[in-house]
């Protein structure tokens, strides 16, 4: 099943200038994994070093976010778009508060 | 990136972060930097020699989502990254990077702001000192995470859109 996923502004650097690719996958974990394969660069912008993915990068499915859905073994469907959106963070001092 | 990093700003927007910053104060401003990259993103016109080849051409202020401690952090939704990429389209432009206020902290980033960082967006730094505007610096992430690169901010006469 050909499913695309949009790459965004900031990780386009490590995937051929591409915004985006189409891969083979069954689920959306797959999916994430297929577009690391091809583009081994990517992995560390989007995975923890323990293999989770980052907390500011949010996964789509058609619009959905994934978390909302079965995350990571949310099932795809032939012609399915996965978007990863960036959430933004930051801040001054060590210590919240 | 061996080439030293450039971020071209015309004072008026520069100006505007800092005003951001004031008006937030004690509390951490944010929003998105719109403009061109003219080396990677494919929309952006040919450069021209001797052209800054990334450019803030307008802001988009952001709420910080950060209600809980936004004297030292600030949150930028997915959400709000759809709409400052709706907002930038519709200009033409990209979101090239964010700025956020630093109240009452040097304009350095801290490792809270490299474990949540992006790689090649600008991240423009302005310090505010007792309300009042001090530094401004901009940062790229290294492409291994490790920290950040300063890019030089330049001052654009006029801004490349018109």
């Amino acid at each position: 099943m050909s499913v695309k996923v949009m790459i965004p502004t900031p990780l386009r650097v490590y995937a051929g200038k591409r915004d985006s690719a189409d891969v083979s996958a069954a689920t959306v974990g797959e999916a994430l994994g297929g577009l690391t394969s091809q583009f081994a660069e990517l992995r560390k912008h989007l995975y923890t070093e323990d293999g989770k993915l980052r907390a500011f990068v949010n996964v789509y499915l058609n619009d959905e976010d994934i978390r909302y859905l079965k995350q990571e073994n949310t099932p795809t469907k032939d012609g399915d778009t996965i978007s990863i959106i960036p959430s933004i963070a930051g801040g001054s001092a060590e210590n919240s508060n | 990136m061996n080439e030293p990093l450039e971020l071209g700003i015309t004072a008026e927007l520069a100006e505007k972060i800092r005003e951001h910053g004031v008006e937030t104060y004690p509390y951490e401003c944010c929003g998105a930097l719109l403009g061109t990259d003219h080396d990677v993103l494919a929309n952006a016109p040919n450069q021209e020699s001797g052209r800054i080849s990334r450019e803030v051409l307008s802001l988009f202020p952001l709420v910080n989502r950060r209600d809980d401690s936004p004297r030292n952090r600030f949150a930028v939704t997915a959400d709000d990254v759809r709409e400052a990429e709706k907002a930038a389209r519709a200009q033409g432009l990209e979101v090239i990077g964010w700025y956020h206020s630093h109240p009452d902290h040097p304009a350095m980033p801290s490792d809270f702001d490299r474990d949540h960082a992006w790689p090649w967006y600008s991240y423009i730094i302005v310090s505010v000192h007792t309300g009042v505007p001090q530094d401004m610096t901009s940062w790229r992430l290294k492409d291994d995470r490790s920290g950040y690169l300063e890019e030089k901010i330049s001052p654009m006469k006029v801004s490349a859109a018109n």
